[in-house]
């Protein structure tokens, strides 16, 4: 066991601080407030390769690792809850999958402009009435000789109308439940293909999220992912991986949120000196930190068992459940650390705090990871 | 086109400590960058490959952990590395670091040679200037802007009160400086390839040198004492115009009783 960053992941991190601090961090206030989609950001992502982390050479990726990945997710979100949850959804939901199931032929055709971030992802499997029960799907795929007709809607899907490819859940033979549901990838431009209603969120405010709207698309029997029937395993292990990718959200916040406390309580002064000169903040921050790091720690396992192939879905579920419940609560401490100033939008921290709430609800709820986590104890 | 930037690995921070008793910077347990105007030296080499093809080497001479920089300009998008470092190079002052330099750059051979200005840590602006010379080369110091113009190339050479459009032929040096662009971001491939790729790290045999121009021995330079200033108050700004400015000024000198 080895605690030490190797030197690849510290130039990483290096870099990905120097361009979060630079790029990302000075627009999230204003991407926030107006719920403005980053698209630059996007943009300068992909020139430096952010877009394709974990994603061979061959296929246009970096040849880096998850370890790398999960690293960015995190520094991201350390000054802008938004950026990191585009970039997670852009790479574990949708180049992932297409990576992993996709046939040569899918992965030639797509992979390379996801990972080179030419094309952005997302993925689609929410419903109104199949949530967190997965297996509830109402939309439809019809074989039609050598296309699928896709009939239905998705709704509070991540990059929605900004995307430009989709990983789409659809029932393809209802008779058989969850046996009978289907993954495709689906383009913008596919006529019957139309982005519905954008909700207006309490976080990640500038990250888009939207309905999906399907109405008699042809999708290419060529664009069916995996095999016919094999969705859900395809949905619960793209999940899985994405896990990863939330937790490290969730990380990146509450140490951004650490962040702006450290500077705050050092600034701040009541009664004659300083905040940071009370014990009630020194242990409030030892606290704060110590569970961050235990959350980092859970993050960083979770990836590095995804990067030695090894089996990661109950470490993805633990490292995710403890690390939005950690961003949640150190937000929350963060917000009152900073008294009557830390509830105003003068600073960010009220602003991680709605962010990470999220991050205990999307990509299976806390109570969700804990019935992963049980399952795995009690079998 | 073969490109050759010189760079320096150096603490990144301005509360540089300095050894009582050898007058020379304690380096340990202080984080190291590229030299900023080293660093904008090589976005220009690596903005001129990008343009019209070159292989850009970079070249630093220092410890062995000044591999760390090299890895950082490989990341960047430079081709080669070479990192001299050898007991007997330590001490140097700037005239053995340029004898040193220039040994390694007839070695490696160049068009175009790219040094920063001057180092954070030492703020001579000496090193480039002298490799020209040992070199026998053109050289144009002080550039903040940089364009090819076939065998030649076109430089604004910066003044604080003016500036020169100088055309100089290669193979020729130019030292840059710090505000002349923006230094890319490495890249995340390039990173991961950074390590993969092999720095070549050149020692005292591999170079064409006289052992008596070169290291501490070889170093003229002297330092007799050195210590840090005192600090000063933090002082006042004032946002107003230029008579008003006088009067504060005036004010002031008279309630010191300096006039």
């Amino acid at each position: 066991m080895d605690f030490q960053t190797s030197k690849e992941h510290s130039l990483l991190l290096g870099m990905y601080k120097a361009f979060a601090e630079a790029e990302v961090k000075p627009i999230a206030k204003e991407v926030d407030e107006k719920e403005r989609f980053p698209v630059e950001t996007v943009q300068k992502m992909a020139r430096i390769g952010m877009l394709g982390i974990p994603f061979p050479k061959e296929w246009g990726g970096t040849g880096g690792d998850n370890l790398g990945y999960v690293m960015a997710v995190e520094a991201m979100s350390r000054v802008c809850g938004t950026t990191g949850v585009i970039l997670s959804a852009h790479t574990s939901l949708c180049a992932a999958p297409i990576y992993e199931y996709g046939t040569p032929d899918q992965k030639q055709r797509y992979l390379p402009s996801l990972a080179s971030g030419q094309k952005l992802g997302a993925f689609g499997l929410t419903e109104p009435n199949a949530g967190t029960d997965a297996a509830g799907q109402q939309t439809t795929a019809e074989l039609k000789g050598d296309h699928y007709l896709l009939n239905g809607s998705k709704i509070f899907i991540t990059n929605a109308g900004y995307a430009d490819l989709y990983v789409i859940f659809a029932m393809t033979d209802r008779a058989k439940g969850t046996r009978g549901i289907s993954a495709f990838i689906v383009e913008k431009e596919m006529p019957g293909f139309t982005i519905g209603k954008k909700e207006e969120k309490m976080g990640i405010r500038g990250s888009s999220t939207c309905e999906l709207i399907f109405e008699n698309v042809k999708v290419p029997a060529a664009n069916l992912l995996g095999k016919e029937g094999g969705g859900f395993g395809i949905a619960m292990k793209t999940l899985d991986g994405g896990r990863i990718g939330i937790a490290a959200q969730a990380l990146g916040l509450a140490q951004g949120a650490i962040d702006e406390t450290v500077a705050y309580v050092k600034e701040r002064k009541q009664f004659g000196k300083s905040l940071a000169q009370f014990q009630n903040t020194q242990f409030q921050l030892a606290d704060m930190q110590a569970k961050t790091d235990a959350a980092r720690l859970l993050v960083y396992r979770a990836a590095c068992l995804k990067d030695q192939k090894l089996p990661y879905s109950v470490e993805a579920a633990t490292a995710k459940l403890f690390a939005s419940e950690t961003a949640m609560e150190v937000t929350t401490k963060a917000v009152q650390l900073h008294g009557g100033y830390g509830y105003t939008r003068e600073y960010p921290v009220e602003r991680m705090m709605r962010d990470a709430k999220i991050t205990e609800i999307y990509e299976g709820t806390s109570e969700v990871q804990k019935m992963v986590i049980s399952a795995a104890m009690l079998k | 086109m073969n490109i050759v930037v010189c760079m320096k690995q150096v603490p990144d921070t301005t509360e540089v400590k300095i050894d009582p008793v050898t007058g020379t910077l304690i380096r340990e347990g202080i984080p190291s960058i590229i030299n900023p105007d080293d660093k904008s030296g090589l976005e220009a080499a690596l903005g001129l490959k990008d343009e019209v093809g070159a292989k850009v080497t970079v070249l630093s001479m220092g410890p062995p952990q000044a591999d760390v920089a090299l890895r950082e300009a490989l990341a960047m998008g430079a081709d080669e590395a070479v990192l001299l470092s050898d007991r007997a190079f330590g001490g140097a002052d700037t005239w053995a670091t340029s004898t040193t330099l220039a040994a390694a750059l007839t070695k490696l051979g160049f068009d175009l040679i790219i040094c920063g200005r001057q180092a954070i840590d030492g703020d001579t602006a000496q090193v480039g200037p002298q490799i020209a010379e040992h070199l026998g080369l053109p050289q144009v110091s002080y550039v903040s802007e940089l364009q090819l113009a076939g065998d030649s190339v076109v430089v604004k050479r910066i003044f604080e009160d003016g500036y020169q459009r100088i055309k100089v032929r290669m193979p020729c040096l130019l030292t840059t400086l710090k505000d002349m662009n923006t230094p890319r971001y490495m890249s995340v491939a390039g990173i991961y390839d950074a390590y993969k790729k092999h720095i070549q790290l050149w020692g005292l045999a591999d170079i064409v040198v006289d052992q008596a121009n070169i290291g501490l021995k070889g170093s003229p330079t002297r330092v007799k004492k050195s210590f840090t200033k005192g600090t000063k108050s933090a002082g006042k700004v004032y946002e107003v115009d230029a008579k008003e400015g006088a009067r504060i000024i005036v004010e002031a000198l008279r309630e010191k009783y300096v006039i």
